[in-house]
């Protein structure tokens, strides 16, 4: 499993809200598809947490309508200089982190 | 209120549109409980025609200030025509500056999107939204 890819602005004023996107790469397979007369097996990310400077910001559970790739957009509010980590977890239990940084202007 | 909606279900619908209108009602359940849902409250942005099934743009806005003392707890997703009802869970601290989210989504066929939204003082909201599928996701 790939990392998760974190879009955010390399730097922000203190107050200022920003906008965050995270898009993982990963099938999604729900295990109701068939391909070629054959069922495709399951494979499903469980879980993304979004954490800012170490605080959770946001959880987000999957199911089966999420689509492949998932792809997020949302908001942070930053007052220092900033970490965003994203980690993806897969159903198996696996895990996937990635690390943004946001300075100060 | 949930109810008060399946009574013209009932007349109009086949038993499979049923069977899926019951099963969205315990997946709505399983998450939030029973208690009283009022509409409204969140603004559910979508397509009117999504081309891919498979990848559905939808928005989603809570009218909330998004503090520590009144923030939104929770949002989910449901769709009502699909193999299965469930789409995703979002669980949002005060840390998230905006109760708004964009994600994608797979819907099979023509179908009514369900936002439920939890607020900390334990309030419920819902809002639908009706979005035509031209090509359905691969969920079967």
């Amino acid at each position: 499993m790939n990392p998760p890819r974190i879009r955010a602005p390399r730097s922000a004023r203190a107050g200022e809200v920003v906008e965050i996107r995270t898009l993982v790469e990963h099938p999604m397979e729900t295990g109701l598809r068939s391909e070629a007369g054959r069922l495709v097996p399951r494979g499903m990310l469980a879980r993304m947490v979004v954490r800012l400077n170490g605080a959770v910001a946001l959880e987000v559970d999957f199911r089966n309508g999420t689509a492949a790739n998932p792809y997020h957009v949302f908001f942070l509010r930053i007052e220092r200089a900033s970490e965003v980590e994203v980690t993806c977890t897969d159903e198996q239990g696996s895990s996937v982190r990635a690390v943004a940084r946001i300075a100060l202007t | 209120m949930m109810q008060r909606r399946a009574i013209p279900a009932l007349i109009a619908l086949p038993w499979s549109a049923l069977a899926q209108e019951d099963e969205l009602a315990r997946a709505i359940r399983d998450l939030v409980g029973s208690g009283r849902v009022e509409d409204g409250g969140i603004v559910l942005r979508v397509p009117v025609t999504a081309e891919n099934g498979g990848q559905v743009p939808i928005t989603i806005v809570v009218d909330s200030p998004q503090t520590a003392a009144e923030h939104v707890t929770a949002i989910h997703i449901f769709a009502t025509r699909n193999p299965t009802p469930g789409v995703a869970s979002f669980r949002l601290t005060p840390t998230l500056a905006r109760a708004e989210l964009q994600t994608r989504i797979r819907l099979a066929e023509n179908q009514a999107v369900v936002v439920v939204a939890q607020m900390s003082d334990g309030r419920l909201r819902r809002v639908s939204a009706d979005i035509r599928v031209a090509t359905g996701g691969c969920l079967t």
